[in-house]
């Protein structure tokens, strides 16, 4: 097989790994898990009380 | 001005019994070396700077000394704002965010310090060889081989320790944040290796390992993908842990970040041939080059408005929090950064602004606007937290440098952009005899007046600087260095 229809063809196939990525990120599943990944600078003491999260 | 600031206060909470118990506390001891050392890289580096722009409204200023000449101390610049001090910041926050994202201390904590000081053994170095001359002449890769032979020692202890401590995480996820400094790690030790690649003659000498229009594109392959990963993704690291701790609720979506992730990941690595348009390399290669550039409009984007979106609902907080400015409008000089770059890699646009200080006029909007400002944000928020202080010395300080910097900033940016069109503009002009109608030393004599103003945003920039190594330096006078407790246990979420 000539090189180039392999370029062809890997580039396919990262489009469409980056298209299940996509899908896989918007899916309904995976909510809880990225919720709780974004609260996770939150876990923990904090080492201050800068004036940015004074109360 | 400190009586202006919040009133000091005693280290919160005496730490002391924990400090010597590896396992307890997170290591803040490299995080504070390379935190000062950013303040102290950033001086340095905007100084020359500062200096290089004076030689080029005055060229005198080089006193005919080689080792001040202009073409030396430009790299000496370049190389030490982005790696002494941008990189100064990113192992800084990389390390201090993946230790408390994962729970654990960071791995292998010898290794950690040799990344200090081999890094700065790398910058000492950079500082000594460039102003004599030592250059391999490749832009933003000019440090000869054993130096190139240092930054791949330390660069793959850097990667041992990040990914080790991930490996060793106690929590089931790893945050987005690390994504992108694992990206920015992993990236980098590629394209140094790649870039690096030459034939040793003599312990500082050495020639590529490639040759022609190759030669190009491995150095603009490189030169992208180190705006790409050394100066975005692991900024965007920054971006993806301070802005949501300063404001104090999470990220907008997470799951914009996740895509934002893969996107910048599956398109960066091709936008380099925007460098070289109408060159000796391929039609073809070139508008790919072209398309990946405008297509990474929407990462860029995207990533942007996940940022700004996690502002909503606490805008009135960026009133009387400096730190926050800092971090949103270095978002929002990543967005017009991010929008100008693709319009400039567009070819016909290119073939105005290429070789003009337009191009000089967006680096700096991308790198005094985007990573100084999101740099200085980062290290506002961290300071304080090293040192067992609730808040800097002085905040008015603090809103004092925001406003230096930005002032510094729209400046040297405009400046450069009107000098840059109005290059474009003279370079091409052309008689209906079809002779040029402007020589090139008219276009340099008329972009003086542009020179001035330029220097005199750089000068501000770096005062400000100086405005934050006084506030660094107050806040950390006497005070004890604290490490802060690991959590006991992994954090649960239902």
């Amino acid at each position: 097989m000539d090189i180039n229809s392999l370029r062809s063809i890997l580039t396919v196939v990262a489009f469409a790994v980056f298209i299940a990525i996509v899908w896989w990120a918007y899916s309904g599943q995976n909510k809880a898990a990225f919720d709780e990944a974004a609260r996770l600078p939150f876990d923990g003491e904090d080492e201050g009380t800068g004036y940015g999260e004074r109360k | 001005m400190g009586a202006g600031g919040l009133p000091q206060e005693k280290p919160f909470t005496d730490r002391s019994e924990t400090r010597m118990e590896d396992t307890k506390t997170y290591n803040y001891t490299v995080v504070r070396q390379f935190a000062l050392m950013t303040v102290v890289w950033g001086i340095v580096g905007m100084l020359v700077g500062v200096l290089i722009a004076a030689q080029l409204r005055w060229p005198e200023l080089n006193f005919d000394i080689p080792w001040l000449s202009y073409g030396r101390l430009r790299p000496l610049h370049t190389n030490a704002v982005i790696f002494a001090f941008g990189g100064s910041a990113l192992f800084a926050t990389s390390y201090y965010v993946v230790q408390r994202t994962c729970h654990v201390r960071l791995f292998a904590g010898g290794l950690a310090a040799f990344t200090f000081w081999g890094w700065q053994a790398v910058i000492v170095l950079a500082a000594i060889t460039l102003p004599l001359g030592i250059t391999s002449g490749k832009e933003y890769g000019e440090l000869e081989w054993p130096i190139d032979i240092l930054i791949t020692l330390v660069w793959v202890s850097y990667a041992v320790v990040f990914f080790g401590t991930i490996a060793k995480r106690k929590t089931p996820h790893i945050y987005v944040a690390n994504w992108f400094f694992g990206a920015f790690i992993l990236t980098v030790a590629l394209l140094h290796l790649v870039e690096s690649a030459a034939v040793p003659v003599t312990l500082w000498k050495s020639y590529s390992a490639y040759a022609g229009v190759q030669d190009a594109m491995v150095q603009w392959w490189y030169g992208h993908n180190a705006v790409g990963f050394f100066l975005t993704a692991g900024f965007l690291g920054m971006m993806y842990y301070f802005i949501p701790k300063q404001v104090g609720r999470p990220v907008y979506s997470y799951r914009l970040s996740v895509v934002h992730f893969w996107s910048l990941i599956f398109t960066y690595m091709w936008a380099g041939p925007h460098h070289l348009h109408y060159t000796a390399l391929p039609d073809w290669a070139q508008s790919l080059g072209m398309v990946f550039s405008l297509i990474l409009l929407a990462p860029s984007w995207g990533g942007m408005i996940n940022g700004m979106m996690t502002m909503s609902g606490a805008w009135h907080k960026l009133r009387q929090d400096p730190i926050l400015k800092f971090l949103v409008v270095s978002l929002s000089f990543y967005g017009m950064s991010t929008f100008e770059g693709p319009m400039m890699s567009i070819k016909t646009v290119n073939a105005l602004s290429h070789y003009t200080d337009w191009t000089i006029g967006h680096v700096h909007s991308g790198a005094l606007g985007w990573v100084g400002l999101v740099s200085m944000g980062s290290i506002y928020y961290l300071i304080p937290r090293l040192y067992g202080r609730s808040a800097m010395y002085s905040v008015p300080l603090i809103n004092m440098h925001f406003w230096m910097a930005t002032i510094g900033i729209v400046l040297y940016i405009a400046a450069m952009w009107i000098a840059g069109v109005m290059q474009g503009l003279m370079w091409r002009a052309v008689g209906t005899d079809g002779t040029l109608t402007y020589t090139f030393v008219e276009s340099v004599k008329a972009t003086y007046p542009f020179y001035t103003i330029r220097l005199l945003g750089g000068v501000l920039y770096l005062a400000g600087m100086l405005v934050m190594a006084y506030n660094v330096l107050r806040t950390i006078a006497g005070q004890t260095t604290v490490n802060a407790p690991i959590p006991a246990v992994a954090a649960a979420h239902a």
